[in-house]
């Protein structure tokens, strides 16, 4: 297995601008929306089901084939559950002012 | 690289962007939910791509396909029925499932890797496989743990260990270790594996140690630490998608904690090592501060908000547990209509995590502009007849302005200046913090005990009738 210097270095560059970004992009919320922002940024790193899937799709024998699957199952809960429960925080801010509250 | 590959990442650049728009736009009320769909779309597209064209997909898809279907059952129906005040441990489940997902990824690259076998591995592979397990490892306890605290499973006092700074200590030694050896000497799949089991113990005896009123902090720490870990997968899986991603929540995560930890006025370090609210000296003064406390009714609170010109609500904890908020809008409906001025004083912490009375409120269809944040009315509360605090307690505790207490120099709100308090709380016992609070005991204080939501519904009754 080879790694060159520029993979290296590629993988470097995206790293440290990605962490720029990252930290650009939240510095000024609302505190009410931290929440929702947790949230979603939550939901975000469920990308790992990718990764498992990468697993899975080389995945051989009994052992692998148990941890590609539970590696699935986590990262699909991880990305479903996320953004519906983000989702469902948001859907609150959204109605307006003066409608009638709804039945519960 | 041939043309599916270059189709891939493009894949992975436009599902990075959505990513990083989505951040964005959630910071912003206007745009948040465009940008949780938009993310979610990203995501969609890339699980897609992924299924439809890796190889090894024609025999194993069945796997994606049953983990899938459980993994989307499972979170699905968990994010549809949970209640809104159990969010937070929510929130902690799905990043323990996510850091489980990069553990185990970490897991299987590991296998992969030793079965090569011909000698040492190339370095920086092993150290993110290394990284990805103990920090995948510790996040999926951690949050468990989180989970347990926030939902009252496990203890919400800080639970120390005998010998607590030993066993961390030990932990951090043995882990620094045996990396060092699979990274220099051999690769060894057993010492890996008891690598991970004590990356999963250090998870669990440092989350502990934290009160459950830090718990969100420890969320967006530990999500932020689920964000490096995918990160390190991606690099190990050659994959930017994952690099990305990884790395964008690993740095807002990290940034968020920051800003909790600072609406709190504590440094990190402080909420994650002080094993907050174990002072035995502040115990004692409350058993004092208990007997001096005044009860009242229902309908002299009505007849105090009904004729005062200004009431400042001040919603806790025991408001979301009691899902009082649907009352507490009519009450609001109804001194509005009888020419009060209420306003809603949000404590950058109050509830579990923060924005969690907002959205309770917002719920309720409480407006936006009755809720002030707390520099935005502390001053206005010496011009305020009757504060009604509602289930929060650590966030207007006087003590917190003097030296000595576990909270001391955590900004509060000024419930204290107001012309009369009246705080509603289930029971006579402490804070979720475990700290007395003089505020009670305050002589313009009155207590109305029972639960919130009958509680608010009384005074509703004793408005109208007023």
């Amino acid at each position: 297995m080879e790694l060159s210097a520029f993979e290296l270095l590629s993988a470097l560059f995206i790293l440290v601008l990605a962490a720029v970004v990252g930290y650009e992009v939240v510095s000024k919320v609302p505190t009410m929306l931290h929440t929702p922002l947790m949230s979603g940024a939550n939901a975000v790193h469920g990308v790992i089901v990718v990764g498992a899937m990468l697993v899975a799709a080389s995945a051989e024998g009994p052992v692998r084939i148990v941890l590609a699957l539970l590696g699935v199952i986590l990262g699909t809960i991880n990305v479903v559950g996320g953004f519906v429960v983000t989702d469902r925080m948001l859907e609150m801010f959204k109605r307006r002012p003066g409608d009638q509250p709804g039945e519960r | 690289m041939d043309t599916l590959q270059v189709l891939t990442y493009l894949v992975w650049l436009v599902a990075s962007v959505t990513f990083i728009i989505a951040l964005k736009f959630l910071a912003s009320p206007k745009t948040a939910r465009t940008g949780n769909l938009l993310g979610a779309a990203g995501m969609a597209l890339v699980v897609a791509w992924t299924f439809f064209t890796s190889p090894g997909m024609l025999e194993n898809w069945w796997i994606v396909i049953v983990g899938g279907a459980v993994g989307s059952v499972a979170g699905f129906l968990g994010a549809k029925r949970v209640a809104m005040t159990a969010m937070p441990q929510m929130v902690a489940i799905f990043n323990g499932a996510g850091g489980g997902a990069a553990a185990v990824v970490a897991i299987a690259e590991y296998l992969e890797f030793a079965d090569h076998g011909d000698g040492l591995l190339p370095l920086p592979f092993v150290i993110a496989t290394l990284l990805g397990a103990v920090i995948g490892s510790v996040a999926l306890t951690g949050s468990v743990v989180a989970f347990g605290k926030l939902q009252g499973i496990v203890t919400s006092r800080p639970y120390m260990l005998p010998g607590q700074q030993m066993i961390t200590g030990a932990m951090f030694l043995a882990l620094f270790v045996i990396g060092v050896y699979i990274v220099g000497f051999e690769n060894s799949i057993p010492l890996f594996l008891v690598f991970c089991v004590i990356a999963l113990a250090a998870g669990v005896v440092l989350t502990m140690p934290i009160g459950g009123a830090d718990m969100p902090v420890v969320v967006s720490l530990l999500n932020s630490y689920t964000g490096i870990a995918v990160a390190a997968s991606g690099f190990v899986l050659g994959n930017y998608a994952l690099l990305i991603a990884g790395t964008l929540v690993g740095a807002s995560g990290a940034i968020l904690t920051q800003l909790m930890t600072k609406a709190m006025n504590r440094s990190l370090f402080n909420v994650l090592f002080a094993g907050f609210g174990t002072g035995g000296g502040a115990v004692a003064a409350g058993a004092e501060g208990e007997e001096q406390l005044r009860e009242i009714n229902a309908e002299d609170v009505a007849v105090l908000m009904a004729y005062g010109k200004r009431v400042i609500i001040v919603p806790g904890y025991g408001m979301a547990v009691a899902q009082a908020q649907g009352p507490v809008r009519e009450l609001m409906d109804l001194l509005i209509a009888k020419g009060v001025d209420v306003q809603f004083a949000i404590h950058p912490v109050a509830g579990r995590m923060p924005g969690h009375m907002n959205v309770l409120l917002a719920e309720a269809n409480v407006p936006y502009d009755r809720l002030k944040e707390m520099d935005e009315i502390n001053d206005d509360f010496a011009d305020t007849d009757v504060a009604l605090v509602i289930g929060a307690n650590d966030v207007v505790n006087p003590s917190a302005r003097e030296e000595g207490s576990p909270i001391s120099g955590m900004p509060i709100l000024n419930v204290d200046a107001a012309q009369n308090i009246v705080v509603l709380k289930r029971g006579r016992g402490t804070g979720f913090a475990g700290i007395p609070n003089p505020l009670f005991s305050n002589e313009k204080t009155a207590m109305l005990f029972g639960d919130a939501k009958p509680s608010i519904e009384a005074l509703v009754a004793g408005v109208k009738q007023a």
